[in-house]
């Protein structure tokens, strides 16, 4: 299951200890749920003493069973959700692609399982509420008098009850996310964590395994023959004729089935989502990673190793967090961040995390330029020739993203696919949005492909991508990076590499025969109504997925900008300095582009928050975040430095824009 | 003149607050009751501090000018319009009574919740059916009584939202000030000022337009504060949300749009009477009486995470340490909360007499200065260690100190006597850490018993120590409200002061810092109290030089 994985120290030492403590507590926390749902599951309000005794007449062999097969449950879930988390959201920026997600094979075997799960519940559950839920056959009589084995239509009800919760909480896990996992603004201690979360919890069960019920009922009433009269065929059972069929409207109004029916859903509900909790609040804790180990066979795991590797994300993300965090509140490990190589007298560590934070910001900051100059581009009405004039340059923009992110990019999902996928999707070429060349995404579903392969063939955003304003763009990145080689730092390696390379052919007569072919085969789709509404971009999702991973950015902001005020007083070789004039302009770049961004339409529009949902919706508002971020880390910086930053070498550009900052007037 | 020093026992501190357990031996306290101050020059206005010494003069056009000296305000009462009652109470009057009893239900069900829904099928019992408006009735007694008994507990939750405000604001009879709220902007010299009709206004000495901001929610402006190292952010407390403003400096607007604010509010988090930003400005801290729970905002995100704590019955008053270490947070039980912001766990502080009314960080974060309702003394609680070590955890105080004892004091003036102490409104620090400005309720019945502001010196290297400064006088029948230093002054402090007049003066205080630098992240750890006792003799000359 960890292929690639496998080989990372940190996930075998610490993901994999982590999750095996949150399901440990889960399990540990499934007695006095247990037993809250027992009572509960058996109150009656007339005899309240019968209650109690009903209840501990249950610890029985069979119950202990159930028991035993809930605890295995428990343990499954936390499983899937080792296998299935995320620090990156996957957005889908138009219904198909939601689509394929929801299709993907990948996640098609977690809605299994989590269906499969989900019968275990429901059978646990019915035999504990016993009475007349508790067997599946029954003996009954038929009309010529002999005995025979019936089909309980109440147990069955409960079998796929739990089934049909599962499979939606699968389901409503995709569409919301629930798989990512994201950071919080405070470190609180665990059990404090848990407790707070606690009352969420429960609500979001209460309220999901309402509606989750209500639909169960409705597709029931209308579906429930099929699987009745299935198991009736392979388990040899009768129908009772003389017994309601449950698919009728008196079960509407069998209010104790429904309770039940509710009370079963949100216990199964609430396991899962404790354990999910506990598996978000186990894994995010912050990890303290050395920032100089004093063994070499441990220097992979130091904090400016760490941050360098690209896999696993959440490794990244742990070593930023802790960078953050070490900037702003332990001075000793600062001074170890300042410090110089022992022999040598080289500040190795000091330019490896900058050098990282810095080429972070440089990789943002490239994806938002492309996105801005493809909506740009797309924005205005093409003239044929200039559209026929790119696609010669085809077969060099299979890989689009390149000019881009020429680096190994750090993130090796969510940037291809939340470039490709926003820069493809404006309005103007619907088709080609949904579908990313990425191999782990759930767009490579093979089918759907090669089904639409051709038509994101002849697209016209790659060429688009390579407008003159990209060329006219990179002198200036490289110009400010030799700026930075001047001073003696690693240089951000994305902002070294040359500009796109790509040499422009005339137009040949297939080329622009395809380009017709296109436009017409576009216009021709676009007027269905159906394949509209799939392909229709939603309103800033594809902003969401431009800045999908920047709880890493924000992080590396306030890293850097905290180090760089701490060495105000605290760096005593003056290791920072050489550094300033690169942060100050990488910093600078980025403001320009993020404020160049927000005026784009739907980017400054807020997101509905939804308060009664498990659904972390942090990555909808994670722009607004960074944009906070990068005024605060420059105004940290300019507040610290004062008049002092006149003397720093930089373009008159920037110091226009400095200036604005010193003077409080951003 | 002179001053004298007084040798208390510690536990004779204890017998004030109870301490958690450890036990200290002898404390030097050095007491600096209001009878070694200058004596109060009555029908005089205070102007400056200069040469260790409080100039004052008969108006306030006097002052010796400077430019950096902003420009005293003047809000007449009547100048404002102010809202008719609010709306609930006049609601009835408006309300269309012939829809049906399901619609005004719905509507009961959206302004009041379920108490107001009960109540509304409660009242119209001749429309609903008799056994739902019996048995709403009867809910409806239980919740009361279930409220009752839980305003039993915490008597203050019975109180209007107003009254509240009122209750535990800083500000001096809140409901009647015309100035409700003012703050400073950390790094430039512009400042926020919420007036009575629940505007506020913005001005900036080096331009001309003075926004105002309004909104819909806007209501009962309880404080505001600007977003420390950010230009635009101001955050404002209303009675059933946070505001937070971005009003862009360059902007020409004089009405920014309420689209230029975000609402900022949590299922029972109102009315908020107290915020506070952090030092780096990355996050802002919300409290209401009425909750338990401290927000912690994520404000660009719009996400809140509640650090709840049983005890004490909500939260009422913030203090966030410049160093950004430590937040104190008061309840409206005697019992206060020093948080360390690290990991954000507690410590349990609790008082004896009554609440904790006030509290100010010294710059460096070391020393908390906080006076309880009911008594006429300052505590100070002392942490030492570094807060940003990562194993050794920092080391918190083992037991609060009387710094100063703030009894009545009566001076004779040509107008007959007047009584100057008492108990304490609130407090504040300069950014300096050299002046600390006391303002004290007075007695608003008694003539002779006015609301006044004491300053005191004050001196952390090498040791702790508080002086006499003076009292600072308004025009006569002004009464100061509400105090704010400036937080950069570059020629010492300057004390921002709102009377009751409507009328905002400033009064500098000029003097050399003998730190020399503003705050570093860390402070050097104070000294052991035992070497008090020299350097109290080497600053006895300096304050008899003073005199004299």
């Amino acid at each position: 299951m960890f292929s690639t994985e496998t080989s990372c120290w940190f996930i075998r030492k610490v993901i994999c200890w982590r999750a095996a403590a949150s399901i440990a507590w889960s399990v540990l926390l499934l007695p006095p749920t247990t037993a809250v749902f027992v009572l509960l599951s058996k109150f009656s309000l007339l005899q309240p003493i019968q209650t109690i005794s009903e209840c501990l007449s249950l610890i029985s062999a069979s119950s202990i069973f159930s028991f035993i097969l809930l605890g295995g449950v428990i343990v499954m879930v936390g499983f899937l959700i080792l296998e299935y988390y995320t620090v990156i959201p996957t957005i889908a920026c138009s219904k198909i692609a939601l689509l394929s997600q929801l299709l993907h094979p990948r996640q098609f075997i977690n809605s299994i399982g989590h269906c499969l799960m989900g019968v275990i519940v429901g059978w646990c559950c019915a035999v504990t509420i016993g009475h007349r839920y508790k067997m599946l056959g029954r003996p009954c009589k038929i009309s010529d008098g002999y005995s025979q084995m019936c089909l309980n239509e109440h147990h069955l009800i409960f079998l796929l009850a739990g089934a049909f919760v599962g499979f939606s909480h699968s389901l409503l896990g995709v569409i919301h996310n629930i798989n990512y996992i994201s950071f919080q603004i405070v470190q609180q201690h665990k059990y404090l964590r848990f407790k707070g979360s606690l009352p969420l919890v429960l609500k979001c069960s209460a309220t999901q395994a309402f509606y989750s019920v209500r639909n169960y009922i409705v597709v029931y009433f209308f579906l429930g023959y099929i699987p009745k009269t299935w198991v009736c065929k392979t388990l040899n059972l009768q129908l009772e004729g003389s017994v309601h069929p449950l698919d009728s409207i008196a079960v509407l109004l069998d209010l104790s089935l429904l309770y039940h029916l509710w009370i079963s859903a949100t216990f199964l509900l609430f396991t899962w989502y404790i354990t999910l909790l506990l598996f978000r609040i186990f894994v995010t804790e912050v990890y303290t990673f050395p920032v100089q180990s004093t063994f070499t066979e441990d220097s992979h795991q130091s904090l400016p190793k760490v941050l360098t590797d690209k896999q696993p994300m959440i490794l990244k993300f742990l070593a930023l967090q802790d960078l953050a965090l070490l900037s702003q509140h332990s001075p000793s490990r600062r001074s170890e961040v300042f410090s110089l190589s022992q022999p040598g007298g080289h500040p190795h560590n000091w330019n490896a995390i900058s050098g990282e934070c810095l080429s972070l910001l440089a990789a943002l900051t490239q994806r938002l330029a492309a996105y801005h100059e493809t909506v740009a581009t797309n924005g205005r009405a093409k003239s044929l020739s200039s559209g026929s004039e790119r696609i010669t340059s085809e077969p060099s923009s299979t890989g689009t993203e390149d000019p881009m992110s020429p680096r190994p990019v750090f993130l090796m999902k969510t940037p291809n696919i939340a470039f490709a996928r926003s820069v493809g999707g404006s309005s103007q070429s619907p088709l080609t949005i949904p579908f990313t060349p990425d191999l782990d995404s759930p767009f490579a579903s093979p089918a759907l492909r090669r089904l639409i392969a051709p038509v994101e063939q002849c697209s016209p955003w790659h060429g688009t991508v390579q407008s003159p304003h990209i060329m006219r763009r990179a002198p200036k990145l490289w110009s400010t990076s030799t700026d930075l080689q001047v001073n003696g730092s690693p240089p951000p390696s994305p902002a070294t590499v040359p500009g796109p390379k790509q040499e422009i052919s005339k137009p040949s007569f297939l080329a622009q025969f395809l380009q017709n072919r296109k436009e017409q085969v576009k216009h021709f789709l676009a007027k269905r109504v159906l394949i509209m509404y799939l392909f229709n971009k939603l309103p800033e999702a594809s902003s969401q997925a431009l800045f999908a991973d920047s709880q890493a950015h924000i992080w590396a902001l306030e890293g850097l900008s905290y180090l760089v005020q701490a060495s105000f007083t605290e760096d005593q070789f003056g290791v920072v300095q050489t550094t300033l004039p690169s942060i100050l302009s990488s910093m600078l770049l980025l403001q320009e582009a993020v404020d160049r961004h927000f005026k784009l339409p739907h980017a400054s529009s807020k997101p509905v928050r939804s308060t009664s949902s498990m659904e972390d919706s942090t990555y909808k508002t994670l722009r607004f975040a960074l944009r906070a971020t990068l005024k605060t880390a420059i105004y940290r910086i300019t507040t610290t430095f004062g008049d002092h930053l006149n003397a720093v070498e930089m373009s008159a550009e920037h110091r226009k824009r400095l200036q604005q900052f010193l003077q409080y007037k951003e | 003149m002179f001053s004298c020093y007084l040798v208390l026992d510690s536990s004779s501190a204890k017998s004030d607050l109870a301490y958690e357990n450890r036990e200290r031996g002898f404390t030097m306290v050095k007491m600096c009751s209001l009878a070694l101050f200058p004596p109060l020059s009555y029908g005089q206005i205070t102007l400056c501090e200069s040469n260790n010494e409080l100039l004052s003069g008969t108006s306030s056009d006097e002052a010796l000018k400077q430019d950096f000296i902003p420009p005293s305000l003047h809000f007449p009462r009547e100048s404002l319009k102010l809202h008719s009652r609010p709306e609930s109470s006049s609601k009835a009057a408006f309300l269309d009574h012939s829809e049906t009893l399901w619609m005004r239900s719905a509507a009961a069900w959206r302004d009041g919740g379920l108490s107001g829904l009960l109540n509304e099928i409660t009242t119209s019992h001749s429309e609903a059916p008799k056994w739902l408006s019996v048995t709403s009735g009867c809910i409806l007694a239980v919740l009361r009584w279930v409220s009752s008994f839980h305003g039993s507990l915490f008597p203050h939750v019975t109180l209007s939202s107003e009254d509240m405000i009122t209750e535990f604001s800083q500000v001096l009879n809140w409901p009647d000030c015309v100035v409700r709220a003012f703050s400073w902007h950390p790094h430039t010299d512009k400042f926020a000022v919420a007036l009575l009709d629940d505007s506020i206004k913005i001005y900036n000495p080096k331009s001309a337009i003075t926004p105002t901001l309004k909104h819909r929610l806007q209501r009962n402006v309880a404080a505001v504060q600007w977003k420390p190292l950010c230009a635009s952010a101001l955050a404002v407390a209303c009675q059933n949300c946070l505001l937070v403003w971005h009003v862009d400096p360059c902007s020409l607007s004089t009405r920014p749009s309420s689209s230029c604010a975000q609402v900022l509010s949590h299922p029972g988090h109102s009315p908020v009477t107290s915020i506070a930003w952090s030092p780096s400005g990355s996050l802002l801290l919300s409290a209401s009486p009425m909750d338990m729970s401290m927000m912690v905002w994520d404000v660009a995100a719009e996400s809140c995470v509640p650090l709840h704590r049983v005890g004490g019955g909500g939260v009422t008053f913030l203090s966030w340490s410049p160093d950004g270490s430590h937040v104190l947070s008061s309840t409206p039980s005697p019992l206060f909360r020093v948080w360390e912001t690290r990991t954000w766990t507690c410590e349990r502080w609790p008082c004896i007499k009554g609440r904790c009314q006030s509290g100010c960080w010294s710059p460096d974060g070391s020393r908390l200065l906080f006076s309880v309702q009911g008594e006429t003394v300052i505590y100070a609680l002392t942490f030492t260690g570094t807060p940003g070590a990562p194993a050794s955890g920092f080391r918190g105080p083992e037991a609060a100190v009387v710094v100063a004892d703030l009894s009545e004091t009566t001076f004779n003036t040509p107008d007959g006597d007047v009584t100057v102490g008492g108990e304490v409104q609130s407090l504040a620090w300069d950014p300096r850490g050299e002046r600390l400005a006391v303002l004290f309720k007075g007695d608003p019945q008694a003539a002779n018993k006015p609301a006044i502001v004491a300053v005191f010196k004050t001196r952390a290297n090498p040791v702790f120590e508080l002086l006499p400064c003076g009292f600072v006088q308004g025009e006569p029948g002004a009464e100061p409200r509400l105090m704010q230093f400036h937080p950069n002054f570059r020629h010492g402090a300057l004390l921002t002061l709102c009377w009751s007049t409507g009328r905002i003066t400033h009064v500098p205080f000029y003097f050399l810092s003998t730190s020399g630098s503003f705050v570093g992240l860390g402070g050097s750890p104070s000294l052991p109290r035992l070497q008090e006792k020299p350097a109290d003799f080497s600053h006895q000359s300096l304050f008899t030089e003073l005199i004299s």
